[in-house]
């Protein structure tokens, strides 16, 4: 590896720290922000040299936070100095002292407060993730936008307008109380899976584009494991989207169109990442709280665990979406359990179970996908060529579409052949 | 003598590494491990899956389960090799090619006092 690749993994690894604590200190995000870029300036040039420092977001806190002072200063811009802002000059002594305040807990929220305020309520869901993938996990606002699909400069001004709306909020900088840590952390976790699926809903040809942001997901997952590692909630989240993810070489066939669970080629699942998933899914039960990421996870652990997709335990998927029903009552989950039932007692009972749902998801594909396999399962062809069709319509990206596409052709095929028959008893 | 290699390093560092460059280590890595092992010189070799996936058992009465890694450090411990050598210096010169392939952290050397072969798969 290169001098400046390793500097690179120090700076991504050292960044939700350095700037958590910069925040603390100056108490705004632009000056957190900027003292961080102008420490990792210092640090690319002083690094290979030097080699690297013992703690990198020491280094990088202290140095950031002396260049910011000295700016502040300069520019006599009368900004409130943080409390003990005497300058450190001696780097060596300093970082081996600051490294010790930063083992405490200090550390754990400034990380949390950095990932709370990129959930402000008032942030749509959008801006809340591009905002956390710009100032948490330093993706350049390129990097950023072609995630999303939009260009640079709407993504410039999407992040520039979450900026300005975090820096009229409220801001909570003193140290949580344990009821507002749990709730944070909650709040965090949702972000965090926003962010992963927004990666995995990618259609086909985007999937290359959006890869990136269900790894960094992983990554932040892994970050706040390492702070609070014995909350069940969080294992379970970062289980499912290392499980969910493990499937990604899976998911899409050479032209970039949907492969369901039960046609993918199981071999092309990582392994290791199943195996990171279900370790934790199994700490996870252990403390016997149990929590929805949880048991999505311990779903996704059952398709993991199953060679093939007949030795799926249908039944045990189906008790698990009924838990869940009960923890989060919502329609979807109810069409996802429709799947697992469909298995376990066929199409018929799978399609009753769903009529109740369709006034709620009259604008959701997946519905009318669903409904169309079940009537096709049962021989009623022009009804699920009905929902195909309002599938189809209702399809967001090309590779949804695709799929019902062959659905379609597949029934239109099969009508012909019947009628192929018809004629050849006739005959 | 047999020596346990163990490998130590910054484990959100080396979760920073990009896929490529993830790969791209290994693919060195296994260069080092294909030449060790048509020396008859490499043992188990095994990479650990994160702390965060790690479980301590606190052998007290009764045995304390605790969520995470024995020890909080700086750096963890990320996988091991098993392999031969003559003396330490031989030990020594084999933790330098793995580490011309792998670079960054540390290396701890540790003669093994007692190796049972394996008997799981």
């Amino acid at each position: 590896m290169s001098d400046l690749a390793w500097i690179e993994a120090a700076l991504i690894s050292a960044r939700p720290q350095a700037i958590g604590a910069l925040l603390r200190y100056f108490r705004n995000l632009d000056t957190a922000e900027e003292a961080y870029q102008n420490a990792c300036l210092r640090a690319l040039k002083a690094w290979p040299q030097n080699g690297p420092p013992r703690d990198a977001a020491a280094w990088l806190i202290m140095v950031g936070r002396n260049v910011a002072i000295d700016d502040l200063r300069k520019t006599g811009r009368h900004a409130p100095l943080p409390e003990d802002a005497a300058e450190i000059s001696d780097l060596d002594d300093a970082e081996t002292e600051l490294a010790d305040r930063l083992d405490g807990s200090h550390y754990r929220d400034d990380i949390l407060r950095l990932l709370f305020i990129c959930c402000h309520p008032q942030l749509p869901a959008t801006q809340q993730i591009a905002l956390a993938l710009r100032i948490v996990s330093g993706l350049s606002v390129k990097q950023i936008a072609r995630a999303f699909l939009v260009s640079d400069a709407a993504m410039e001004q999407r992040i520039t307008r979450a900026k300005s709306a975090i820096a009229k909020a409220e801001v909570p900088f003193e140290t949580p109380g344990a009821p507002e840590r749990s709730e944070r952390l909650a709040v965090v976790a949702a972000m965090l899976y926003l962010i992963f699926n927004e990666g995995y809903s990618a259609g086909g040809d985007s999937v290359d584009a959006r890869a990136p942001l269900c790894e960094e997901a992983i990554r932040l997952a892994r970050l706040l494991l390492k702070l609070f590692p014995s909350e069940p909630e969080i294992m379970g989240l970062a289980a499912l989207m290392l499980l969910q993810h493990a499937r990604s070489a899976a998911r899409f066939d050479a032209d970039a169109a949907l492969v369901l669970l039960d046609d993918q080629d199981r071999r092309l699942w990582n392994g290791t990442l199943i195996a990171e998933g279900l370790a934790l899914i199994d700490k996870a039960m252990r403390h016997r709280r149990t929590g929805p990421y949880q048991i999505q996870a311990a779903i996704a652990a059952l398709h993991a665990r199953a060679a093939t997709p007949a030795e799926t335990d249908w039944l045990q998927i189906d008790l698990l979406y009924g838990s869940l029903e009960i923890l989060q009552p919502s329609p979807v989950v109810t069409l996802n359990r429709s799947v697992a039932v469909s298995k376990c007692r066929g199409p018929q009972a799978a399609l009753e179970m769903i009529a109740p749902l369709a006034s709620r998801l009259s604008n959701y594909f997946h519905f009318f996908g669903v409904q169309g396999a079940y009537l096709m399962q049962l021989g009623r062809h022009d009804e699920a060529r009905v929902s195909f069709n309002r599938a189809i319509a209702l399809a967001r990206t090309s590779a949804e579409a695709a799929h019902i596409r062959m659905h379609l052709d597949r029934l239109i095929d099969e009508s012909r052949n019947s009628e192929g028959e018809r004629r050849a008893t006739l005959d | 003598m047999l020596y346990a290699i163990l490998c130590y390093h910054d484990e959100a560092v080396v979760g920073a590494w990009s896929k490529d460059e993830d790969d791209a280590v290994m693919a060195k890595l296994s260069v080092v491990h294909g030449r060790l092992a048509a020396q008859g010189r490499l043992g188990p070799v095994a990479r650990l899956l994160p702390t965060t996936a790690a479980t301590t058992l606190r052998k007290e009465d009764p045995p304390l389960v605790l969520d995470g890694p024995f020890a909080e450090t700086k750096e963890q411990l990320l996988g091991f090799y098993v392999v031969e050598a003559p003396d330490l210096d031989g030990a020594l010169q084999i933790a330098r090619e793995l580490g011309e392939a792998n670079p960054g952290g540390a290396y701890e050397i540790r003669p093994i006092g007692l190796f049972h072969g394996a008997s799981a798969p």
